[in-house]
């Protein structure tokens, strides 16, 4: 147990649902969500297609601790083949959609082909059926869950949704579920889009079970008391969400600043995890409400937080005034640092707008930054922008470009691309700071070496959630390396990246890392699942994951010559702190990491590590 | 003695772990849809708010049941469903001012919070404190201390 065994198979082409078993043989080797979700889709995808046609499948992945009181097991996933990359794309959302679809009796929803008018799917328990979605279509994902509880009159109902953005095929759309939580990155928005489906909405009265009852709640009472005593998932996280970082990596010298021309932000405090906490001048108020938890977690990272009632953005805008999902650290970062903005109730507006449709607002914030700077070069002008001088510092910038975006209107269509194709089309595809296409997040890698090469070399484009090795080489975690060095992070990377695939797959919050290792995890997943899921068995099992999706990555022709990084973090030193007169020394990790890997020089998987890994 | 369940919407944070441990404890599975305490989510002013039944003294349930299958539990005091009494009218479920009596389709009977016999499983997996079973003559006591350490004696002694 854990699992449903159940999988729903929705042909949007031919308009049909259509349940099927689970194959276990392949949950007996890829747990779950990511992992079985990667697994039934290089199974039935050509790696070629083009990720926003009808050929391309979206999948809707949970873990089998999804839905169960396993503290964080909220998770699910959204498995395609990128937008923004034409990479394998895997996007992690919390909230309570995830545990809903499990509680509804299924583990995953394999959509395929395109249907002809806009739709949405209603999953209630076993029923599942395809019903038009053509008056929510042009409405954000607020207004979607607002509509489809009034039409069902069902508010227990849970809904995933496409906004504005992923409608106009934005290459860096988003999934948005339960108002502001978001399977984030790589486009997998656009994909959806691109299927003309609109929303899954989800209630579900079967409920989930685990294997072993007794030690379950035995073994994940002890892992929660872990995440309590600790002082990053019991204090930290819960009182500044990831947002307590910013004023960290910026003492770091590892905050990229304005696309990365600087690794410190003057203004760094303004817009930081405490900055939220401050009341503000006009009313008195901090930004942030409170606290939020996902479904089933106990460390309740999430931000809740409002906008001045004052504040230019919204002074007119009496919708904007209520609380929603606030800044984490990467969207503060992207929208604030890397633009050169210290307005944090501008970013909040802008973050207000990525969640209402669905824009990722790591890659949208990169990508302004980019153009930021194309147009203080002079490679983008006002004729471009509609008059608007897009500055580095310009709150009003931000906050009219995240519409522009979401509406596809103008400028707003060039930024649509990503920084990647904009970067091209302006002549400067240097200046975009991304891998494989994806804009890489809020750490410096010229000031933490091991992130160099967690960007170069994750699977779905530059990320921070494959190898999160600020972890080690920042908090500590679970042994302080050094950031300036270079050695030992090839097997540094490898281990992160073969334990979160693992995680990934479980339905657990990588979040929970902070505080167990997969020590902690694994009589978790052992207790929940039928089978013996031993340490070896998973970590063997996250390099297998690992494999899978870099052979589907080199079988869709992005091969080692894309595992670098934009020319300006390993040729422009650090301009000032700690690591002033570095840059990311990729070069000496990336040919280690291969070897390590059972990889040629050439970064393809050989014969002998497939068989190995049983591929 | 009796204990009573004291919610406190202050420090809840809509994690939903004692939805999980309520349907455990009545149902062998982990199904928030059969919880008969429920977390309601006010987005737009960033609040959660644990909600069950408050074990009324004088019940309205208890009174307006025709078949007398809502009984108080002498050791608990709290206000339980007999299901082989229950022929699942539902007046009770009209009768409770609060709307904490529900109705279980499957089974054909009512359902209502009976303080899992004095050890209700809502409070002991909630991460928080949000929810806690206390003394039932002092429901305010945590409340009234909070208060008691914002005095500020230093001040009132001038």
């Amino acid at each position: 147990m854990g699992w449903q065994k159940k999988v729903l198979r929705v042909d949007l082409t031919a308009g049909t649902c259509t349940a099927e078993p689970l194959n276990m043989e392949w949950a007996d080797r890829y747990l779950g969500q990511r992992g079985l979700a990667t697994k039934y889709f290089v199974e039935e995808v050509d790696p070629r297609v083009d990720p926003l046609s009808p050929e391309n499948k979206l999948i809707f992945a949970t873990g089998p601790l999804t839905g169960t009181p396993a503290s964080t097991g909220a998770r699910y996933s959204v498995i395609t083949k990128g937008a923004l990359t034409g990479a394998i794309a895997c996007s992690n959302s919390g909230g309570y959609f995830g545990a809903e679809l499990k509680f509804a009796g299924w583990d995953m929803i394999i959509f395929e082909g395109r249907a002809e008018q806009p739709v949405y799917l209603l999953v209630i328990d076993d029923e599942a059926r395809l019903l038009p979605a053509g008056e929510l279509w042009g409405k954000g994902t607020w207004e979607t869950e607002k509509a489809l509880h009034e039409r069902h009159q069902e508010p227990q109902l849970r809904i995933s949704s496409i906004g504005r953005a992923g409608e106009n095929l934005v290459r860096y759309a988003c999934v948005v579920n339960d108002l502001h939580r978001a399977a984030g990155r790589s486009g997998v928005g656009a994909v959806m889009g691109s299927k003309n489906l609109k929303a899954i909405a989800v209630h579900g009265t079967k409920g989930t079970q685990v294997a072993d009852p007794e030690r379950f709640f035995q073994v994940v009472g002890e892992k929660k008391r872990i995440l309590a005593e600790n002082a990053v998932t019991g204090q930290g996280l819960p009182t500044y969400g990831t947002q307590v970082l910013m004023n960290i990596i910026n003492e770091l010298g590892a905050l990229p600043t304005r696309n990365a021309r600087d690794v410190q932000f003057e203004s760094a405090d303004k817009v930081s995890g405490e900055a939220m906490h401050e009341p503000r001048g006009s009313e008195g108020k901090p930004n942030l409400v409170r606290n939020q938890a996902c479904f089933g977690c106990t460390i309740a990272c999430g931000r809740i937080a409002r906008i001045d009632k004052q504040h230019y953005t919204v002074i007119n805008k009496p919708e904007y005034w209520g609380a929603s999902g606030g800044l984490e650290y990467e969207n503060a970062w992207s929208m604030g640092p890397d633009c050169g903005v210290d307005d944090l109730d501008a970013m909040t507006y802008a973050n207000f707008i990525c969640n209402e449709h669905g824009i990722d607002p790591i890659s949208f914030g990169a990508t302004l930054a980019a153009a930021m700077e194309l147009y203080e070069i002079g490679a983008i002008t006002d004729e471009q922008t509609g008059g608007l001088p897009l500055r580095f510092g310009s709150a009003e910038a931000l906050t009219t470009m995240v519409e522009a975006v979401a509406n596809g209107e103008g400028f707003g269509k060039d930024l649509g691309l990503g920084s990647k194709l904009l970067c091209e089309k302006y002549g400067h595809p240097d200046l975009s700071m991304s891998v494989k296409g994806q804009e890489f997040p809020a750490y410096d890698p010229r000031g933490i070496q091991g992130m160099g090469l967690t960007y170069a070399t994750s699977n779905r484009g530059a990320c921070h959630l494959r190898s999160y090795t600020v972890s080690s080489e920042v908090l500590g975690i679970p042994e302080k390396t050094d950031p300036h060095t270079t050695e030992g992070k090839p097997a540094l990377v490898k281990a992160f990246q073969d334990v979160t695939a693992a995680v990934d797959s479980s339905g657990l919050c990588l979040f929970s890392t902070f505080a167990w290792s997969l020590e902690d995890i694994q009589p978790q997943i052992d207790a929940a699942c039928e089978g013996d899921w031993s340490l070896d068995k998973l970590m063997e099992m996250g390099e297998r994951i690992w494999n899978l999706e870099r052979r589907f990555n080199l079988a869709a022709g992005i091969d080692g010559s894309q595992d670098r990084l934009p020319k300006r973090l390993v040729s422009e030193p650090a301009p000032t702190g700690p690591a002033k007169g570095m840059v990311n020394r990729l070069d000496e990790m990336l040919p280690e990491y291969y070897s390590l890997r059972g990889w040629t020089p050439e970064g393809v998987p050989t014969p002998e590590t497939l068989e190995r890994l049983e591929l | 003695m009796y204990r009573s369940l004291t919610l406190d919407p202050e420090k809840c944070t809509g994690c939903l772990q004692c939805e999980m441990a309520c349907s455990w404890e009545y149902e062998g599975h982990f199904n928030p849809a059969h919880s008969r305490i429920k977390i309601f989510a006010f987005h737009q002013e960033g609040r959660f708010v644990p909600y069950t039944c408050t074990q009324c003294a004088d019940a309205w349930c208890k009174n307006a049941c025709p078949v007398e299958a809502i009984q108080i539990n002498a050791e608990t005091g709290a206000k339980e469903v007999v299901e082989n009494l229950c022929v699942g009218c539902k007046v009770c479920t009209i009768a409770c001012p609060f709307g904490t009596v529900n109705y279980d389709h499957a089974r054909g009977k009512v359902m209502k919070c009976d303080l899992c016999g004095g050890d209700p499983a809502c409070a002991r997996a909630c991460p928080t404190g949000a929810i806690t079973f206390v003394d039932g003559d002092w429901p305010g006591y945590e409340k009234m201390r909070q208060w008691a350490e914002r005095t500020d004696n230093l001040a009132s002694a001038q």
